[in-house]
């Protein structure tokens, strides 16, 4: 069994009592655990600190719980043991109204879109703001004049026009479609976004536009941003760091550049599919 | 084809396993002794049978021609209320089958017993035919167009609810995921994430269950439910049979006018 | 709200509040109008019913009054007796209306589908089928009362036509929906009409036939117990008199009879249809 090259970075955590700084958009994961069948974990004993801005990808096979550890921040997936701590409170103990107002500082892009295709494109952007505005407000569609004026900003961003704003989400293609879903994440205003495998379901060279998005707006607006991805050379050339898993561990953990052939392997296994 | 088109041991191919085979013969076997039986021990008595093809023709002889004058007098009004009776009805059970159906559905509520009582509550609903609970509520609310609306409207939550539940279960569960982790109260997650993928499913079964539960307005006045058939009652237990066609005749035009307008609705905004 | 400032260039910066919102969200007053007409006319329907609260409130009233009677439900012998055979009375109604309801169905849906018979026949046989189905079968069933008298056999025919109107429909939809490829090139090999729609036809519809016919069962199961309110025999009869006596605990009795039939009707058709499929 090959030693991991960097020890994964865990900020100042001096005994199990003691609570980290809470800098915004800091990330502390400690020893989580997650088993779906007693006896099978998908994930052992994950500890990760993510600081700072960029972009951190996250590789590995398929079913080794990269998936899993992305829905464990949010609470998709509920972790069976560990902590989570995330704005200066332990994630994975929070519910009702306290999760519901640690989500919304956390944005997420899923690799199925997940728009609501019978609502239009603004409605789905709009739809980033659930968490903020009061219920009666969102039901009448009376959101504040500044979310709307975000909403067009955002689409702008995102390289769609406003002239998209009224059609409906399943008018779109899929490459326009995730452009969507990254605005509809960002208009929550967040301190970290999650991508669960966003470019999956794309073509190659709309998956290089989707990540070029997401690299800048992490760096435009300093949101830190965790990818999923499987594609590699994405991963290389898009990521400040890499976190390679394999059977639910973290194997390797650092800048692209240290990423060699011989950790591709540990992670993947097999030669074959190496350039 | 069945989906359990096998290869015997020979690699002959036979269309349904030995399980498969048996299971049918057993179908049809089943449903021969059900009709033999049922043939054999029907009560009928033969005298009626003998002047039947006499009294059929006596009938239509008596109702034709029409009693064209009995329209403005009573079976207007009494049509109204019997569209008013049907729409109101539908529109009470939509609202209250609502609630069942999020229970019913397994996607949505993930309770096991809770799904079992939603849908208890549907089976009933469904079994007790709407004349039947038109009688019950004429014991209790009077007789009168009141116990009508409630009659039909007991009866189409089962309907409603059931196929209401079913596309809710159809619903995909990634739109929910995503309002879920934005951070959206579940009040929302139910109007912006269920509602617009279920709304089209919602308003067919509505259209569909207000189409039958018109045909099921015009009948209830029969057992005293306001409506066409007290009209009809009436000129039943009087023998007045050109009245008795008339209304008929209107019947037969308003199911006519229903589909037709079903349909226009169907193509132009479903 | 973010504290992190626009980035980027605002193509839809020039307007302001307002107008942003109604580009956002574009006035539908088509739809706005079907739900307050929908409103407005559920108010103005249940005036005209007369449905007030008091008459509500003393509906409920009267409401408990009468489930307090139907409670508990009456379990006499005697009267388990008559649940009896009213029910079986029922079944076999039931059973026999969708035999030869079906049976009647295949010539008449046959003679509907437009791809196979000329258009003179199809269209009669369509409107044929309009007619059955357009009246409920409460209706018929009072009609055959009069004409072959009180009993089994009215509530019989009268299921009977309303079995035709549906499974006749349906099936001469099934029949335009499939391919005419198949039938052809079993009519190329010089078969008879009979072996054609046998071979041809017949194999491709039998899947959905099954599933129509066993939904026609169920429904005529639960129609089998109305049309003796009219006097076409079943539990129907048993259960319009016990009405009439104000034995509401035998009502009762009844009505969860009804329902357990009903259930148990509706899980046997689910596996038959598995069976078939």
């Amino acid at each position: 069994m090959m030693n991991s090259p960097a020890r994964p970075v865990v900020a100042d955590a001096g005994g199990v009592a003691s609570r980290p700084e809470p800098l915004l958009g800091a990330l502390l994961i400690r020893n989580l655990f997650k088993e779906y069948r007693a006896g099978q974990p998908v994930l052992r004993d994950i500890s990760l600190a993510v600081e700072g801005r960029g972009l951190t990808a996250i590789i590995g096979p398929s079913g080794t719980g990269k998936s899993t550890l992305i829905r464990c921040v949010n609470r998709l997936v509920d972790p069976t043991a560990g902590e989570i701590w995330f704005g200066g409170q332990d994630l994975a103990r929070l519910r009702g109204r306290a999760l519901r107002a640690a989500r919304r500082r956390i944005g997420m892009v899923f690799q199925e879109y997940n728009l609501v295709e019978r609502l239009s494109v603004i409605e789905n952007l709009l739809c980033g703001r659930l968490g903020y505005v009061p219920a009666w407000r969102a039901f009448l569609r009376r959101f504040p004049d500044a979310d709307i004026a975000k909403a067009f900003e955002l689409l702008d961003a995102v390289g769609l026009g406003a002239e998209f704003a009224t059609r409906r989400a399943d008018q779109l293609s899929g490459g326009q479609r995730q452009r969507v879903g990254i605005a509809r994440a960002v208009m929550q205003g967040p301190d970290l976004v999650l991508a669960d495998e966003p470019t999956s379901s794309l073509d190659p060279k709309t998956s290089v536009e989707i990540m070029e998005l997401l690299a800048e707006l992490s760096a435009a607006r300093g949101i830190p941003v965790i990818v999923n991805i499987h594609n590699v050379d994405l991963a290389r050339r898009f990521a400040q760091r890499v976190i390679g898993m394999t059977q639910g561990e973290v194997v390797f953990d650092g800048p692209p550049e240290a990423l060699e052939d011989r950790h591709l392997t540990l992670i993947y296994g097999g030669q074959g599919w190496l350039s | 084809m069945s989906a359990g088109a096998a290869f015997g041991p020979a690699r002959r191919w036979v269309r349904f396993t030995p399980t498969e085979r048996l299971a049918r013969s057993l179908a049809y076997v089943l449903t021969a002794v059900a009709v033999v039986w049922s043939l054999r021990t029907v009560e009928v008595i033969p005298e009626f049978l003998h002047d039947a093809p006499e009294q059929t023709a006596d009938l239509f002889v008596r109702m034709w021609p029409f009693d064209w004058a009995f329209y403005p007098k009573a079976v207007h009004a009494a049509l109204v209320e019997t569209l008013h009776t049907a729409t109101l009805g539908t529109l009470l059970a939509l609202l209250l089958a609502i609630p069942f159906s999020f229970l019913a559905a397994r996607n949505f509520t993930r309770s096991g017993p809770l799904n079992w009582f939603a849908q208890l509550v549907f089976v009933s609903s469904r079994s007790v035919n709407s004349l039947i609970w038109a009688l019950l509520f004429v014991a209790v609310f009077g007789p009168g167009p009141l116990a009508g609306t409630l009659a039909i409207a007991f009866r189409s939550i089962g309907f409603v609810g059931k196929l209401f539940g079913e596309a809710l279960e159809e619903a995909q569960a990634g739109p929910i995921e995503a309002l879920t982790a934005a951070g959206a109260p579940p009040s929302m997650i139910l109007v912006k994430g269920y509602w617009p993928q279920v709304e089209p499913a919602f308003w067919s079964v509505a259209l569909l269950r207000w189409d039958i539960n018109i045909r099921e307005s015009a009948v209830l006045g029969l057992v005293g439910a306001g409506g066409i058939g007290v009209a009809l009652d009436a000129a039943m237990n009087n023998l007045y049979w050109d009245q008795v066609g008339l209304i008929l005749a209107v019947i037969f035009a308003l199911v006519i006018a229903t589909e037709l307008v079903t349909s226009f609705i169907r193509s132009r905004i479903l | 709200m973010s504290g992190r400032g626009p980035v980027g260039t605002l193509t839809a910066g020039t307007l302001t509040g307002g107008a942003l919102r109604a580009a956002a969200f574009p006035a539908r007053w088509p739809v706005r109008l079907a739900w307050i007409g929908l409103l407005l006319y559920a108010l103005y329907a249940a005036s005209i019913l007369g449905v007030t609260w008091e008459r509500f409130v003393q509906g409920l009233d009267n409401g408990a009054r009468f489930l307090d009677r139907m409670f508990p439900p009456n379990l006499a012998p005697d009267k388990l007796e008559l649940l009896w055979t009213g029910m079986v009375e029922s079944i076999q109604i039931a059973v026999l209306a969708t035999v030869f309801g079906i049976l009647g169905s295949l010539p008449l849906g046959l003679m509907a589908a437009r791809n196979l018979t000329p258009p003179w026949l199809s269209w009669t046989a369509r409107g044929l089928i309009a007619v059955l189905r357009s009246f409920h079968s409460v209706i018929v069933a009072i009609l055959f009362v009069k004409a072959v008298g009180f009993g089994a056999l009215a509530g019989i025919l009268a299921l009977v036509v309303s079995t035709m109107g549906f499974v006749s429909k349906l099936f001469a939809d099934a029949i335009e929906e499939i391919s005419m490829k198949q039938a052809e090139a079993v009519r190329a090999t010089g078969a008879t009409f009979m072996s054609v729609i046998a071979m041809g036809v017949l194999p491709q519809v039998m899947a959905r036939f099954v599933g129509f016919s066993t939904y026609q069962l169920d429904s005529n199961l639960r129609n089998s117990t109305m049309v003796g309110l009219v006097g076409g025999g079943g539990i129907g009869a048993t259960l319009f008199t016990a009405y009439q006596r104000f034995d509401y605990d035998f009502v009762l009795t009844i009505l969860l009879a009804i329902i357990l039939l009903i259930m148990v009707a509706e899980v046997g058709a689910r596996r038959l249809r598995r069976i078939f499929q």
